[in-house]
């Protein structure tokens, strides 16, 4: 192979470098007008009366809207239509927006935004998810499974009690990961406008082109082929931009009343109130282990504090309680999930969707069962690593794992036989892993259709246009695309065109979120090349005489392998097929495979593959002061194969930027007033100065081990590499914390402050440990009981639940109805 | 994004200039780089009708070793910089870095390198005060319908306090107090000197005794005379943030180790920089021995009243003092404290 893994240029850097890259909000359209929103100053009210004309009196504004505007409401997931573009009769977080006004400039509309007078009438605030559990009203939506908690879920693999009953040892534990947000570098931003046949054009910067196109067509009750979405380049993404929302449906309302082309640009503190990023997760770890280290059973507990909407948060539950079963054997596990609302913007997914807390408890306990145990955390970890090709006991299917491979490189690169427990005080190593999903199983939506399509257009020149809905939001998608064709195409990158992520021009492909674009676009990319290939090497074939599977594409040329002197240039090669078969064009398309669960709920954690990880920190605590500094992290990756190790480094390595922030500063966090003088509820610091991110300066080193073993389910072996990569960091600084000074925070941000209040502790002769003291009760529903692989189950949940299933088939998309509906044939159920 | 308010702008040749257009102007405000006040006019903390840059005076931008600047007197052995010097300018002067450590440390600390490439000294001096409460945009203010320091009438950070308890936050203004210089102030008709001590209030909103006609013109570092100083800052990374508490300290020190006078001023633990004269007087006329650093610091940190308007929790930082405190004064004795400089700034200083 000669593009797929060498490292690579990615075919965008150069107008990214060079500035050309043009974002959503460089777009300038002539006889464009500027929209803004204005959101609420309440926490959580009724909104009693909206009066706007004074506002549309202002000179300069065009346009003002309100909720009036936008009867119908949307959301990403089916069971969580809960979102109006503004605001109808209820706001429920201090930002949720209200009325819209489109001016002649933004200074205009921001002045006329002052002119409209809202009148709102305070409700109760729910700041704190124990708060949403012991108060159910007034309710923050008419909908949910109770009072404020909008999800509980119980799912039971087997018998948990017996697996403690056998067990030499159980450990309990509870942890605290604190909310945090994706932090882009470009804020969202969005133009709308009628191109000239009257229909609607939205350019966004979106990481979901796919599913704003359907929320649109919803929420302003138009056809879906009179509109058009374009995802322009996005500066960052990372799960925040894969919603549909307000802003884009109001500009595009405001473009259609208008006719005229309408931007927003929304400012930092609008992104933080978007928001959608790590749910804050109280959670409870329950093990039973033998002496040897083996696990016998886990029970699991989550509490989501959700934020004011839906979301992806149904999603977002489930995946507290997903993946703890692909990285360990655990034959027995419980997990039961519970997702809050509360007056503050919407959590959602951000990079490593719902999976980060709980495999930051995770790897926590797995340290504290090593020193119980007394057995090294490797050594613990590389005798439970999961076995390939196994079903677990939530019915995932681990294909190939090179989890262990992981963990035997980055112990050697690291030298830990030589530093854990070694170091002088202060300075100390610590060791997690973790598995991600290479692709969702399932989307967001109940269909049977694939999930990525690629459609190849072969010109006389030798040029090749490359179509996909896929969206390059910096993680270097277009680049994968092309790198696919090229290499089975036997041309340059350069040869290539993408044009991607525009719902008229590209087929579908679901959008760049829960890192399944170069598996799924990917195996795509090479069906559709390989197609073009094969009618290429027919025509060539004739041509040269020579037979078709002794023709070698590559060098730009296509030749007979056993004569490479006997051959013609692509250029040729398609001017020869085109002559052939008419005007050359194929597509390609991947479907996931099916899941193996067919239970309710099933449908989240299933993926073609999971990619692995295996990360050591080394942490720098000052005792006195607690400060601490993370001079360096070396990782491994099981990425299968590496498309490109260009990117795929700068994945790994930006993957430990964002972990490194949010187990040491990045907290989403909230301030009340003295409830006597003020109901306020606001974000603390929604600002890129004091909502505290690395700099560079602030960066570790960082030594990447990648592990290559491809996966017969990735393009060319490829897996993920996008958000996997993240997850041990954070557990690993706390356990390097727990070497470095014998303390435990059990919760992130890990910072000076906590350190020194464990030391205290310690010195004081109590537990050494900063973290949550206890997990609440809930009143969990029965657990839907689904026996695993290894008791004769089926995947299916056992006949008692059924009931319960059966009523509530419809109410959910996100991996439940879809995945009920999918695995479970008609006969069943009835 | 948030846009910029309306204002008339001017850009004035020299300092009379500048001073006569600020006694004509009511509500007329400087700009000497615009770092802090461009943005904060445009979250509407600032709304002046009229802006006077400085950029164009020529005479606020030297550093000159016993010149006189606006009439201020003539002494060889002072060094006196422009206000309106760029922190960059400053971090590159040999004769900053090498003779008055502190103020150098403090500037080449100042926010990012873009920032200071903009930012000047006087700007820095003249810093609006900070708070969480404070420094937030319209909508977010509105939200806690505003604070004393701007169109409220509560602090949020203790509503019962009458006063503004936003902080002081400059770095350089620390390290000058330590340094004992002094400052020109000049209005369209007067001009006057004044220790850097005596241009602060401890008053979130009246924090400077300038007056809004006057142009700070220079700063006047005194002979160097064997002191030696050096600055410590507190912020979560290693570039970017404002100080969260900082120790500027200077010291005499004989060759036989003693210490014959001393000064040791904390940043960014009030509305104004506090100069802590008992943890001074206690290192005078001793040697600086590990003892007499652990007292000083104790007696330095004591009147460090911080509170929860800034990054980090209130009681770590009054903790911390002690350390910074610490970290300063073994670096005025000669201790090798590079490795702890570099974790603590994230830089070589």
């Amino acid at each position: 192979m000669k593009i797929i893994g060498a490292p690579r240029r990615r075919v965008d850097g150069r107008a990214k470098v060079t500035g050309q890259t043009r974002f959503a909000d460089d777009l300038m359209l002539p006889r464009m007008v500027h929209c803004k929103l204005l959101r609420s100053t309440i926490p959580h009210a009724r909104v009693v009366r909206v009066d706007v004309s004074r506002a549309l009196a202002h000179p300069g504004v065009h346009l003002v809207l309100t909720g009036r505007d936008f009867p119908v409401s949307y959301g990403i997931l089916p069971v969580s239509q809960d979102e109006h573009a503004l605001a109808i009769d209820r706001v429920r977080f201090v930002g949720d927006p209200v009325a819209a006004v489109v001016a002649r400039d933004e200074l205009t509309a921001f002045e006329a935004l002052d002119l409209i007078d809202v009148e709102y009438e305070p409700l109760r605030t729910f700041s704190d998810p124990e708060e949403s559990l012991a108060c159910p009203e007034p309710r923050i939506h008419e909908y949910g499974d109770a009072g404020n908690i909008h999800k509980l879920v119980s799912l039971r693999f087997g018998d948990v009690d017996q697996a403690f009953a056998d067990a030499d040892r159980v450990f309990e534990d509870t942890f605290f990961y604190q909310g945090n947000t994706h932090l882009p570098i470009e804020q969202h931003a969005a133009v709308a406008a009628r191109d000239p046949d009257g229909k609607l054009v939205l350019w966004s910067s979106t990481q979901t082109p796919h599913y704003v196109h359907r929320a649109l067509a919803k929420a302003l009750a138009m056809p879906a082929a009179h509109i058009r979405v374009i995802a322009t380049p996005n500066g960052g993404g990372f799960g925040g931009k894969s919603d549909p929302f307000n802003h884009e449906v109001v500009v595009a309302k405001a473009a259609l009343l208008l006719d005229r082309p309408v931007k927003i640009c929304l400012t930092r503190e609008e992104v933080f109130h978007c928001h959608r990023g790590r749910h804050p997760v109280l959670m409870q770890f329950k093990t039973g282990v033998k002496r040897d280290g083996t696990i016998t059973g886990m029970h699991v507990m989550t509490l989501l504090d959700g934020g004011a909407y839906g979301s992806y948060g149904v999603a977002s539950t489930f995946y507290t309680g997903a993946l703890q079963t692909v990285t360990y054997h655990i034959p027995a596990y419980h997990f039961q999930g519970c997702r809050v609302f509360t007056n503050k913007p919407p959590c959602g997914p951000k990079r490593g969707h719902g999976t980060p807390q709980s495999r930051f408890g995770q790897e926590i306990q797995l340290d504290k069962i090593a020193e119980g145990l007394s057995i090294d955390p490797a050594e613990l970890r590389l005798r439970i690593v999961e076995q390939p090709d196994t079903l677990t006991a939530n019915y995932l299917r681990v294909g190939t794992i090179g989890l262990a491979e992981c963990i035997r490189r980055v112990t050697h690169i690291a030298d830990w036989a030589n530093t854990f427990g070694k170091l002088p005080l202060g300075r100390g190593v610590g060791l997690a892993c973790s598995s991600y999903l290479s692709g969702a199983g399932l989307a967001i939506y109940w269909n049977d259709m694939p999930h990525s399509g690629v459609q190849l257009k072969l010109d006389r020149s030798g040029g090749v246009t490359a179509f996909c809905g896929a969206t390059e939001i910096g993680q270097g998608s277009d680049d994968v695309l092309v790198g696919c064709v090229a290499e089975v195409l036997g041309i340059e990158p350069i040869d290539i065109r993408a044009v991607t992520g525009d719902t008229d021009l590209t087929p579908v492909d679901l959008g760049s979120y829960s890192s399944r674009v170069t598996l799924m676009m990917g195996n795509a990319a090479i069906q559709a090349a390989e197609r073009a290939r094969d009618l290429l090497a027919g025509a060539v074939s004739r041509k040269l005489t020579v037979p078709k599977d002794r023709l070698v594409f590559a060098d730009r040329r296509v030749f007979d392998a056993g004569d490479p002197a006997a051959g013609v240039s692509f250029a040729e090669a398609v001017c020869l097929a085109e002559t052939m078969h008419g005007t050359i064009g194929t597509t390609g398309s991947y479907t996931p495979p099916r899941s193996a669960a067919r239970f309710k709920g099933g449908g989240v954690g299933p993926s073609p593959t999971y990619s692995y990880s295996a990360a050591i920190v080394e942490v720098d605590v000052d005792v006195s002061s607690g400060w601490i500094h993370v001079p360096r992290v070396w990782i491994a990756h099981d990425i299968g194969r590496s498309l490109n190790p260009t990117l795929v480094r700068g994945q790994v390595e930006g993957s430990v930027y964002m972990a490194v922030g949010e187990a040491l500063m990045e907290e989403q966090i909230f301030r009340r007033l003295p409830a006597r003088l003020s109901h306020a509820l606001v974000h603390k610091f929604p600002s890129m100065l004091e909502y505290k991110s690395p700099t560079t300066l602030d960066m570790p080193e960082v030594i990447t081990e990648l592990v290559e073993n491809p996966d017969p389910r990735g393009p060319f072996g490829a897996k993920e590499v996008g958000q996997g990569p993240l997850l041990p960091v954070m557990p690993a600084v706390a356990n390097a914390v727990y070497d470095a000074i014998g303390v435990r925070i059990d919760e992130v941000p890990i910072t000076p402050e906590k350190i020194l209040r464990a030391l205290d502790a310690k010195a004081a002769g109590k537990a050494p440990r900063v973290g949550p003291a206890r997990f609440p009760d809930i009143s969990w529903p029965e657990p839907l009981d689904v026996p695993p692989p290894w008791k004769s189950g089926d995947g299916k949940a056992e006949v008692r639940s059924r009931k319960s299933e059966v009523g509530s088939e419809r109410s959910e998309v996100v991996g439940t109805d879809a995945g009920a509906r999918r695995l479970q044939p008609s006969g069943d159920r009835s | 994004m948030m846009r910029l308010p309306c204002f008339r702008f001017h850009a004035p040749r020299t300092v009379r200039e500048a001073a006569e257009l600020l006694a004509s102007t009511p509500g007329a405000m400087l700009v000497a780089g615009g770092t802090d006040l461009l943005p904060n006019m445009k979250r509407r903390q600032q709304v002046p009708g009229t802006l006077v840059g400085l950029r164009r005076v020529a005479e606020l931008r030297t550093i000159t070793r016993g010149a006189t600047l606006s009439g201020s007197p003539a002494n060889d052995d002072e060094l006196t910089i422009g206000a309106g010097v760029t922190l960059t300018e400053l971090v590159r002067d040999g004769r900053i870095r090498q003779g008055y450590g502190a103020l150098w440390q403090a500037a080449a600390q100042i926010a990012t390198p873009h920032l200071r490439n903009m930012g000047t000294l006087g700007g820095n001096l003249c810093l609006d005060t900070r708070c969480n409460y404070y420094d937030q945009n319209y909508e977010w203010r509105k939200a806690i319908d505003f604070c004393m320091k701007k169109d409220g009438g509560t602090c949020w950070v203790a509503t019962s306090s009458p006063t503004c308890l936003a902080v002081s936050s400059t770095d350089t203004a620390p390290a000058l107090l330590a340094l004992g210089a002094r400052v020109t102030i000049v209005s369209a008709d007067a001009s006057r000197q004044l220790a850097v001590s005596d241009l602060y209030r401890n008053d979130g909103i009246h924090y400077l005794t300038k007056q809004p006609a006057e142009v700070l013109t220079a700063v006047h570092l005194p002979p160097l005379d064997g002191w030696r100083s050096t600055y410590w800052k507190l912020r979560r990374r290693g570039s970017f943030d404002f100080p969260v508490l900082s120790v500027a300290a200077a010291a005499k020190i004989r060759a036989d180790g003693t210490v014959e006078a001393a000064r040791i001023v904390l940043g960014a633990v009030a509305s104004r920089p506090i100069e802590v004269p008992a943890a001074a007087a206690a290192l005078a006329g001793r040697r600086i021995t590990d003892e007499l650093i652990a007292t000083a610091a104790t007696l330095a940190a004591r009147p460090a009243k911080p509170m929860d308007n800034t990054d980090f929790t209130l009681l770590w930082r009054k903790r911390v003092t002690r350390d910074f405190v610490t970290y300063a004064l073994r670096e005025l004795r000669g201790d090798d404290v590079r490795e702890l400089r570099h974790r603590v700034s994230r830089m070589l200083l």
